[in-house]
Formats: structure tokens, sequence, C-alpha cells
């Protein structure tokens, strides 16, 4: 019954599926000029790449310095603490420190009047969000609403990557671009992006933006790398720990599996060739 | 009743038989562990997937359990609190990880031994009913796995469950209402999220239960061999204990070591950025793609473009898509080749290989943009599908020729190993050496 039925039910698939293949219109999308014009991320090379990576803390300071100064007027970093801060190798008093002077205050309720306030950050605080809201975000930028920065180095494609390129991306719309891909009023050309135009103006433009206090040349490309380098951090602060257990982990289970598969040829010894 | 050749519980100690005599719980026990249990003796790595498979269940419990003490289970606060795992709760990132990356690692081990059941016809009289429970275990799964996606309420998460959800809304005239009430509102929300919380912890629960009857009833006939040759006498087995816990102990090594490398060194290998972005309603993300394991159905349920008879498109892509796994269902009866081993069947061995590339295309297919290629191509592939076990299986069983079977698992053994062959006599062809018991080989040793 099944071995006549079967082949009744596959044939009206079959023929759907042909009849489909009939029907849908053949369409050869013509190149868009976003695909033409839109570039692959510019590798970015970190100290935390690779099974054996550890993260750069010098870097990783410089970069938070960068959102900080720069990045932070516009975007919020909601999944960090203050404290966390002591990971990048600043200590007790230093986090208290940059708690305490962050550009942006932290809201509070006033202890008298119980109306809304704020007050300097402490260390257990989650960063304060530049906006109070995200109509107020929105008023502030052209529609546009920038993204918390916490996650965003595996919220995109390419991560780290990406961010480098699309920070040290901008530059002139190309002569030759078409009108409907041009940047509108207040959008910037970025080829790096996904539909090349951009709503938030270059952050990065002059050097000197950021004066680091390692001494480093705070060029537009450095500050780049370095706020790209402290994004891979705040994305997955657990890295290095995350890697050092993995490395404990296989060298245990190299040795386990060593052990098994000897156990497992000892037992089968002798069986696999013999007569019984 | 079990497997002729296994042994009988025998109680060890008087309080064991004290136990057994006024609860048989050892004596139940030890029969679905296998204990006493003869396998036999050829089984090949591919036999090694089953455990696996149920090992990769108990990660995916235990690590799930642990998560589920931190999960906060609401719309506002779920994406938050599996970042506070990530970030805040001692080891979270491991528990975390090793749950994401432990359901592709036991799909990955059921897909595999999926496959080696269609490749050695482990579906077959006797065995239809640890088959037919392998696929109700597959599908209570996807279910699962699909759940469980959503609990993050990242982008994908969301958006995920609105296509998956939105399956229901094809059934004409009752669907609408019923995605509805199945979602407690009009698209994923909180409601949804709650209840897929829900299920999501109860489902592996009832996946162990059924586990436990698909182990129950390969223990009546037996495991099954590469040579798909029964037992028929004691030198064709060893006992599942000290050969295969041995063989299986190793077999865990090895996956564990590659489930230790993507879950530690490339974690989020096998996810997709967008979930990093916190469910957002009001923005679609530009690809819509399932996990990986999903994607051969995905491609199905695309491929349905033209409202065929009185059925328009999307319901078509439903009912294939659901058809494509119902249809595993009927595999029994579809072959008729008696011949289990694809090793003996010349011309389903080619097939087969056929469908193991189908379904990677349809893989491949199902991530990919859809342009006109693809779309013909994702036809062409499902038919091929729905083909290979609707029309060409029957087909095959009829027309096959099939090569000649070894008298016994034992004499197959002793063939591969000295190439001059044991002295079998006259080998006989496919149904003939399946149906007429040949008489039990002198141990020779």
């Amino acid at each position: 019954m099944v071995r006549i039925l079967g082949p009744l039910v596959g044939l009206g698939f079959v023929f759907a599926l042909i009849f489909s293949a009939i029907v849908t219109p053949w369409s050869s999308e013509p190149e868009s000029a976003v695909h033409k014009f839109h570039k692959e991320s510019k590798h970015l090379t970190l100290a935390s790449d690779g099974v054996f990576g550890k993260f750069d803390r010098q870097q990783l300071q410089r970069g938070m310095q960068v959102y900080r100064e720069v990045c932070s007027a516009c975007h919020g970093m909601n999944l960090i603490s203050f404290r966390n801060f002591a990971d990048l190798g600043y200590s007790e008093a230093e986090v208290k420190a940059i708690a305490k002077q962050w550009p942006t205050e932290v809201p509070s309720i006033n202890p008298d009047t119980g109306e809304a306030a704020t007050r300097p950050g402490l260390a257990p605080d989650r960063l304060p969000s530049p906006y109070p809201n995200e109509v107020a975000a929105r008023a502030a930028n052209n529609n546009a609403l920038p993204p918390d920065l916490s996650l965003i180095a595996k919220a995109r494609e390419s991560g780290e990557d990406y961010i480098y390129s699309l920070l040290t991306g901008y530059s002139r719309a190309p002569a030759n671009l078409p009108v409907d891909a041009r940047p509108g009023r207040g959008l910037y050309y970025n080829p790096y992006f996904a539909n090349l135009n951009l709503a938030m103006a270059p952050p990065l433009t002059t050097e000197g933006q950021v004066t680091y206090g390692d001494g480093t040349k705070s060029s537009v490309d450095q500050m780049a790398k370095d706020v790209s380098a402290f994004l891979v951090w705040t994305a997955e602060p657990k890295l290095e720990n995350r890697r050092r257990t993995g490395w404990g982990a296989l060298v245990f289970l190299l040795i386990f599996t060593g052990l098994t598969y000897l156990s497992y040829r000892n037992i089968w010894a002798d069986r696999k060739h013999a007569r019984t | 009743m079990s497997f002729p050749w296994a042994d009988d519980y025998k109680p060890k100690s008087e309080f064991m038989q004290w136990i057994d005599t006024r609860l048989p719980l050892p004596r139940l026990v030890y029969g679905a562990i296998g204990g006493g249990y003869p396998v036999p003796r050829n089984l090949n790595y591919f036999w090694n997937f089953g455990v696996l498979a149920g090992i990769a269940l108990v990660i995916q419990i235990v690590t799930g359990i642990i998560l589920a003490m931190h999960y906060a289970a609401n719309a506002g606060l779920a994406f938050d609190s599996v970042e506070h795992i990530m970030r805040d709760v001692n080891s979270g990132w491991l528990l975390r990880y090793a749950h994401m990356n432990g359901a592709s690692f036991f799909f990955i081990v059921v897909y595999i031994h999926m496959f080696r059941g269609l490749y050695y016809g482990s579906y077959k009289a006797p065995r239809e009913m640890v088959w037919l429970l392998g696929v109700v275990i597959f599908l209570l799964m996807m279910a699962t796995a699909f759940m469980g996606y959503v609990l993050p309420w990242g982008q994908m998460s969301f958006w995920g469950a609105q296509v998956i959800t939105g399956f229901f809304s094809a059934i004409p005239i009752v669907g609408e209402p019923l995605r509805q009430w199945l979602l407690g509102g009009f698209a994923p929300d909180n409601a949804a999220l709650n209840r897929f919380f829900s299920l999501h912890y109860l489902l592996p629960f009832v996946i162990a239960g059924v586990i436990i009857l698909h182990i129950w009833a390969l223990h009546i006939p037996g495991s099954n061999n590469p040579t798909g040759v029964e037992v028929k006498a004691p030198q064709d087995t060893v006992p599942f204990h000290p050969y295969y816990t041995a063989k299986d102990g190793m077999g865990l090594g090895v996956f564990l070591i590659l489930f230790v490398a993507v879950t530690f060194f490339m974690p989020n290998l096998m996810g997709h950025p967008d979930n990093y972005i916190p469910a957002n309603p009001l923005s679609t993300p530009a690809h819509i793609v399932p996990e990986w394991y999903f994607l051969p159905f995905y491609a199905i349920l695309k491929a349905f473009t033209g409202n065929f008879l009185w059925i328009d498109a999307k319901l078509w892509g439903v009912i294939a898509m659901f058809g494509s796994i119902a249809l595993l269902f009927f595999l029994p009866w579809l072959d008729g080749s008696p011949v289990r081993s694809a090793k003996y069947r010349p011309l389903y061995r080619i097939f087969f290989w056929v469908l193991l590339a189908d379904v990677f295309l349809l893989g491949w297919l199902g991530q990919a943009e859809a342009t006109s290629p693809i779309v013909l191509l994702s036809q062409i592939a499902t038919a091929y599908y729905f083909a290979h076990f609707l029309i060409l299986m029957p087909i095959i069983g009829r027309i096959e020729k099939p090569l000649p079977l070894p008298n016994s698992i034992t004499e197959a053994v002793l063939k591969g190993e000295t190439k001059t062959g044991a002295p079998a006599g006259r080998e006989k062809t496919g149904r003939e050496a399946i149906e007429t018991p040949s008489p039990i080989i002198p141990a020779q040793a």
C-alpha cells in the first residue's frame, strides 16, 4: 500500500515543483550600484587574535579613552560597569576616579525631593547612556539611532575588522556613483557600510583628537585600532579566561582520548583478528 | 523478551535480589543499558553516534538546567539576562557557549546517526519501531532547538519565531487564529517567550523518555551491523562491556575534543551576528536564516513558488517541509528490498550518496539569497529529495540485483581480515541469505 501511495505523493510534490519552476519568472537582476561600490572589511590584526591571543591592556586603555572622549557622546554601553575596567589593568582607585570623572553623570533621584537628578558615577554603576531615551537619541541624530556598543564587535559580520574599516573608511562619494546611491542630507559616504550611506559623521578626523596618557601618537588609524580592540573586549570580556580553560580542557582530553584508544586496542586485541 | 543472545539479569547480591523480586527495577535498568547484551562484533565507528547523541542530550540538560537558574524568561529582561550569564555568572560564559554549541553538536551527531541508519538499512524489519521512535526524537529535537534559539531574544530569535510560527497561518481558514492562539498575541512577545521557555525546559525530558523507548525497542532485535546480516550464533557477537564501552569511550574522547575546540576557540562559528542585537519588532534583519541544522528544510520551504492545484505556494512549502520529515515514518515500508546494508546494494548505494549530496546542497541553498538560479536549483534539489524516498526507493527495491551476502557476520569479518575468505560454501544471494538461517559455524579458535 505504502509502495503504491508513496510514489503518487512523491509525484504530487515533483509536479508542484515543476509547476513552480515554470510559473516563476526568471529575473536576472543587474548588479546593484550598492553591491558594486561596497567594499569588504580590511583585516585588523590585534593582540587578542588567534588561539593564544591575549589582550594588549595598554591598547584597551587607549581604546577606552577614545570611547570615553569621542564615541560615548552618542553611543551607550549598557552592559559594561565601571568596575569592569579593573580588567583593563586599572587599580581600584583609578576605577573610582574614572567613574567619578565620566563625561555623563549617572541618573539618580534627589534624596530630598524624589525628583529625577544625576550624580557622579560609582564603580558598580553601568556606564550611563548619553541620551535619556530613544526619542531623545533620534532627535539629536537626524532620526538615526546610535546603537549600543557593548556587543557591537559580535553583532556585526567581520566584527573588529568591520569597525576598524568603518571608522577609517569615510571618503568622498566617487564621481561615477549613481544618484540614488549618493548620500542624502545628513548622511556620509562610507563604502564599508551596507548601503554606503551612514548617518554617523566621521567620528575620528584629526590627529591628536585624543591625547593618549601613554604617549602613543594618536593618528586616526591608531585611534580606530585602539577603539576596535576595546570593543572586542567589551563584547567578550572573558575571552582570555575562555581560551586558557580551553587549552586545559584540550590537553586533558588528548590524554584521555589517548588512554581510551590504548584500552580499546588492548580490549579488542583478542577479538579483532581471532577466529572466535 | 529481549534479544535472543542477551543474558538475563542475575542479581549479584542478596540485597539486589531482594529488590528485584519486589520491584524489578534493577532488571529494567540492566536491560535498558544493555548489560549482558551481546552486540555484533563487526560494528564500525558509525555505531558510536547513538551513544554520543545520548551524551549530547545529557550535556544539554545539565548546562540547560544551570542556565535556567540565571535566565529571565521575560521579553524585557531575556537579552540582558543572557549577557549577565556571559559576564557576571561564574563560568556562565562556559555554560552558555557549551549549551549553544552543544545543540549544534547534538544535531551533527544525530544527522550522522540517521544517515548511518539509511546506509545500513537499520530501519528495516525487525527494527521499524527503533526507526519510528528515532524520527519522533528528531522532531522533538527540532522543536526544542527552535524554541531554545528564541530564548536569548535577539534579532534572529525574534524574526525566526515570527517566520516559523507564520507557518501555521498558511493553514486555510483556521491558520491565523491558530497562530495567534499558539503565540498568545499577534506577534511573538512576552507570552510566546514564556511558553517557549516552559516547553524548551519540558521537551528534553520527553526526548529522554522517548530515547528510553528507542533503546528498549533496539534491545529486542539487537543492533544491526555493517553487513546487515542478522546475528546467527554466539561467535557473531561480543559482550557490550567491555568491547563497545571501550570503543564508545574513545569515540567520546574524539567527540569532546571537537566540541571543546569549537566551544572554547570559535564559539560563535555556527551562530549569527544578528542574534547579538536585541529583538526589535520594528526592524527586520536583511537576511532571516535559521540555524544551520534547519537549512535543508528551509530550502524545501522556499522552493515552492507556484500555486499548484488549489493549494497556494506558501501552504505547499509548509506541507513539503513537514512532509520531508514525515515521509521518514514510512521509510521501512517504502523500501521493499530485503537486503539491509548498502554494501550489498550496488544501485541503492549510488542513490544514497546522491541523497547525501542533495541534502548538503539543500543546506547551502537554504542560506543563499533567493535569486532565480538559486530558486531553480532549490526546486531541483527538493524534487530529488522527495523522489528519492517516495519514488526511487520503491523502484530500486524492485529492480536491484543485490550482491551475494556473507553467510554470517563472522564469515564477513574473517573474509575481511584474511582476504582469502573463510570456507563459506556456496554464497547466497540477498533474499536467500537473509531468510534462510545458516548452520552455526563451529568455533575454531
